[in-house]
């Protein structure tokens, strides 16, 4: 891996752990922080792309399995991963995934290509996280009941990922995913 | 930075066992956890594990704080898994969560950094021949410390000036300009990293 994309790598691994060791954010006038961590990995691949934004999800989560405490809350070790909510944990890495490729397929990632992007990769996420909690209860129905919960605000969150990666792509032009096709 | 995270020192037999054996050890319990629907064993397990943390010599401090957490949880998913499944199948489902989470914290209370990143380079070590460099995790995983340390100055300072201009209930004028400057900090480190020769090319 080059030094440049290394850098991006270890970076935004780092990116994501600091959204959950930051304070939660106070949205709109509801009192209750919202802890912006799972929004990570639909950045990292909104703006990483495919390859490094998989990269980096894959290096936070396995310095957290050694031990470092980098998930909110101060979590750490290989307990997150066996709880139920595990599998919403390891579909971050498929999460990632889907939306780098999406962006990167994108000749100009606008708007409606990134919020696809954010669903797909929410989406992808849940695939991996409700049959993970069904393992757990025995009773996949009930899995994605209880799933459902959280879908709302999940769903708010993926809307903000891609309002903040489509003004970063206006902002930084030919230095993100889907641009750096053309830059190179 | 509160890098040393969970571990707590100590000699007991439990913090002697190589990392790599204890990391099996862990995975077979929790496969065993996933596997068995009867509440006795579960409840044998789940017993044997409290009896390690006794082992182990946890402080009980630290005992607490696990029980703490352990217990919310528990708590929340059985009142859940009652009003779903119904009371039986609830206490299989909490007593896999709760015995899971025990022995995974166990194993990061008894068991150094260092240690878990030699078995992982150690484990890694046949993926050589696919490009893996196993060498290198220690490397990475200090550049993400520090890069965690740097990001967090960053985001203070970023969101001091969202309060400044009044905007400090926007998550996007929070967390655009701490992406461009996150990616920004990248390409510093990008570029020191490469002048030092590390990285292909």
């Amino acid at each position: 891996m080059p030094a440049a994309d290394l850098a991006r790598t270890v970076v935004f691994a780092a990116f994501i752990a600091v959204l959950g060791i930051f304070p939660g954010f106070y949205v709109g006038t509801s009192g209750v922080p919202i802890v912006l961590q799972n929004a990570g990995p639909l950045l990292a691949g909104a703006v990483l792309g495919a390859r490094r934004g998989t990269a980096s999800v894959v290096l936070l989560l396995a310095l957290t399995a050694i031990g470092l405490p980098l998930l909110s809350g101060g979590r750490a070790g290989i307990g997150p991963f066996l709880g139920p909510s595990g599998g919403f944990l390891l579909g971050w890495i498929l999460s990632a995934l889907v939306v780098g490729l999406i962006v990167e397929r994108a000749a100009r990632p606008r708007l409606p290509v990134l919020f696809a992007a954010g669903a797909a990769g929410l989406a992808a996420d849940y695939l991996i996280g409700v049959p993970f909690l069904g393992l757990y209860t025995g009773d996949l129905p009930a899995a994605a009941t209880q799933s459902l919960v959280f879908l709302p605000g999940d769903v708010a969150k993926a809307v903000t990922v891609a309002l903040i990666a489509a003004t970063l792509h206006r902002a930084l032009p030919g230095q993100l995913a889907g641009s750096a096709k053309r830059a190179r | 930075m509160t890098a040393g995270g969970w571990y707590e020192p100590g000699s007991s037999p439990v913090h002697r066992v190589p990392a790599g054996w204890k990391f099996a050890a862990l995975l077979a319990l929790a496969a065993a956890v996933f596997a068995l629907r009867s509440p006795v064993w579960l409840g044998g397990i789940c017993a044997a594990v409290v009896l390690a943390y006794g082992v182990a010599r946890v402080s009980l401090r630290r005992c607490a704080g696990v029980a703490r957490s352990l217990g919310v949880l528990a708590a929340f998913v059985f009142a859940v898994q009652w009003w779903l499944l119904g009371a039986d199948r609830a206490l299989v489902v909490c007593l896999r969560v709760v015995t899971a989470l025990a022995a995974a914290n166990l194993f990061t209370i008894t068991t150094r950094i260092d240690d878990v990143v030699a078995a992982v380079e150690g484990g890694l070590g046949p993926l050589r021949r696919f490009g893996v460099r196993p060498d290198r995790i220690g490397l990475i995983v200090g550049l993400t410390l520090q890069a965690v340390a740097a990001l967090s100055a960053i985001a203070a300072e970023v969101r001091e000036a969202a309060r400044a201009r009044g905007a400090q209930r926007s998550v996007t004028a929070f967390a655009v300009p701490f992406l461009v400057r996150t990616l920004r900090h990248a390409d510093e480190l990008g570029e020191a990293l490469a002048a030092r020769g590390e990285g292909d090319r």
